[in-house]
């Protein structure tokens, strides 16, 4: 097997083993980026020189003997959103094209201490606003299983390197499916983690009710290895919930006789791909041959999700991206009159499109005389989300269904329809608005481009629902095929 | 249906402006997405409390305690434009 296209546990075991050092290992992964990504276009910044001080000062811990956690001296990627301290963060946007946080968010700050190597920062929609890594106002990315189409979105980058081997894991931030989405279509494992598992200090927000960090890796061990790192309760973020980590990792098992699966009915109806249905539907066969019980479930409210999530999460950004002002940080225009207009011109010309999409959309959902018929209404259709799956999770460990609708689309293709790009994440917003962990692995293959399998569980319950998904990976082999890049 | 008019008078409270051709995208694009949340209008949530966020968690209080913050100059490396330890910002009174 190449070294881009083994785990993370396979790397670092060969790496505390003394067999290859860190330093070899980041500098090939370097050259890897190198070598594919002026077509791939996962990387905003490549961080060479600091990723190969910090491979050199991993490489010296082992020479003096030091124990080091499981994740030492393997390469890997931040979404731009995540901030890194006197390393350039930019949200894919214009208005923070100049951006160098003086912190580092708090997911950064545990990796980093435990070992892991940064070798850059990953594209992804501006402000993480989109499902194809199109709105991003520097570059695009391309899918590694055909250059010609999509990685999905928002966190595009991320799953696009961990696919094509420019990094051993990323991470991503999840909105409305920014985590699962991508990876499906990039044919890798990412989780969106419960709400309050991971700390979001340092994560530029979108919308604070609905955005959780999470992995990105190639196999589901590597998912629980990280998701150790990142969980657990932070000062800096007062709705990380101070709740017991469990070990991820002891979690998998492989055997999941008895597991009860709910499969709900809502998920398979109109605007799926028949293609796509029949992979999910051979999946579930695949739960029933190890013994789980799986039987059909309704989550009425779902086709309602989305109206909401599109309210919920627009009336957010508006108010969170108000700060973008051109006063403390980030761009700002030139030739202004007053303040006022240095705001609406900084704004004006720094946010792109779909940002100023959703600014709008929030502002008049917020504005008076629309509140209740918009806000105030999205949130109670939260509420009926919400019970939806609590009264499934009453009876079952899980939810099992597709991830996205389809597989990879074509560059361009759904670009002039806003619409049609946000039912890219009809099956992922649920669980956002829902606040569930949900994972998305990889299910085979539709006219060679990958598709996903998500499988959602109860709050805190991360530890079942990567016992599933650990038990389908290894049972049925789906988490080897690599792009041919 | 919201109108030219409503985009322009939004555009204002976000602090947005937009070209003519823009004003034009912008009114028809927010009125699909509109159009498409009328859909939450189907649903009874005459007796349905709002969910602002899923935690059960509501003010979060620490102990008042003196701790370094991080360094000024370190911050204004960020700012586009700062004198003697502030942030510059154009003249707002007359």
């Amino acid at each position: 097997m190449k070294l881009h296209h083994m785990t993370v546990s396979q790397v670092a075991d060969r790496i505390r083993k003394r067999e290859i050092s860190s330093e070899e290992v980041t500098r090939y992964i370097i050259d890897r980026i190198k070598e594919v990504d002026d077509r791939v276009g996962a990387y905003i910044t490549v961080t060479e020189e600091q990723a190969l001080a910090k491979a050199r000062e991993v490489d010296r811990l082992i020479g003096e003997g030091e124990a080091l956690a499981d994740i030492a001296g393997v390469p890997m990627a931040l979404k731009d959103n995540m901030c890194t301290e006197d390393i350039k963060t930019t949200c894919a946007s214009n208005i923070l094209n100049n951006f160098v946080p003086p912190y580092s968010a708090t997911v950064y700050s545990r990796l980093d201490r435990a070992g892991g190597v940064l070798v850059g920062k990953t594209n992804m929609d501006e402000f993480a606003m989109g499902s194809s890594t199109e709105n991003s106002g520097f570059k695009k990315t391309y899918n590694p299983w055909d250059l010609q189409r999509v990685p999905g979105g928002s966190s595009g980058g991320s799953a696009a390197a961990v696919a094509s081997g420019t990094a051993f894991f990323a991470l991503g931030s999840d909105t409305g499916g920014s985590i699962r989405q991508p990876a499906a279509l990039c044919g890798v494992v990412g989780m969106k983690p419960t709400y309050g598992r991971v700390s979001r200090y340092g994560l530029v927000a979108f919308a604070s009710s609905l955005d959780q960090i999470g992995p990105i890796t190639r196999d589901v061990t590597d998912c629980a290895i990280v998701l150790n790192h990142i969980s657990g309760y932070d000062e800096f973020d007062s709705t990380s919930v101070d709740l017991d980590v469990p070990d991820f990792t002891r979690s998998l098992k492989g055997e999941i006789k008895g597991l009860r699966v709910a499969i709900p009915a809502e998920y398979f109806a109109e605007g799926i791909d028949p293609h796509v249905k029949n992979t999910v539907m051979a999946a579930i066969k695949d739960f029933e041959k190890l013994g789980a019980v799986c039987e059909e479930v309704s989550l009425p409210h779902t086709e309602y999700a989305l109206a909401a999530y599109y309210i919920i999460a627009s009336a957010e950004a508006s108010s969170n991206l108000a700060r973008y002002d051109g006063i403390r940080y980030g761009y700002r225009a030139e030739g202004f009159k007053d303040l006022k207009d240095l705001f609406v011109a900084t704004r004006s010309r720094g946010f792109g499109d779909e940002v100023k999409r959703r600014i709008m959309l929030g502002t008049y959902a917020l504005s008076s005389g629309y509140y209740d018929a918009y806000y105030k209404k999205a949130q109670k259709v939260r509420t009926l989300v919400k019970q939806d799956f609590d009264r499934v999770f009453d009876g079952y460990d899980v939810v099992v269904c597709p991830t996205s609708p389809t597989v990879a689309f074509k560059a361009g293709e759904k670009t002039h329809d806003p619409l049609q790009m946000y039912l890219s994440d009809v099956y992922t917003i649920p669980v956002n608005i829902a606040g569930l962990p949900g994972i998305s692995v990889p299910c085979g293959f539709v006219d060679g481009l990958p598709v996903g399998l998500q499988i959602i569980g109860k709050p805190f319950d991360e530890g079942t629902v990567l016992a599933a998904a650990y038990a389908y990976e290894q049972n049925t082999g789906h988490n080897g095929a690599r792009p041919q890049i | 249906m919201i109108t030219r008019k409503d985009v322009e008078y939004v555009a204002e409270l976000a602090r947005l402006e937009f070209s003519e051709e823009d004003k034009e995208n912008f009114t028809k694009t927010l009125n699909d997405i509109l159009k498409y949340a009328e859909k939450l209008n189907e649903v009874d949530t005459e007796e349905v409390p709002p969910t602002a966020h899923i935690l059960s968690v509501k003010n979060v209080f620490r102990e008042d305690r003196v701790r370094p913050s991080m360094d000024r100059d370190k911050i204004l490396q960020n700012a586009p434009d700062s004198d003697k330890g502030c942030f510059r910002v154009p003249r707002v009174i007359e």
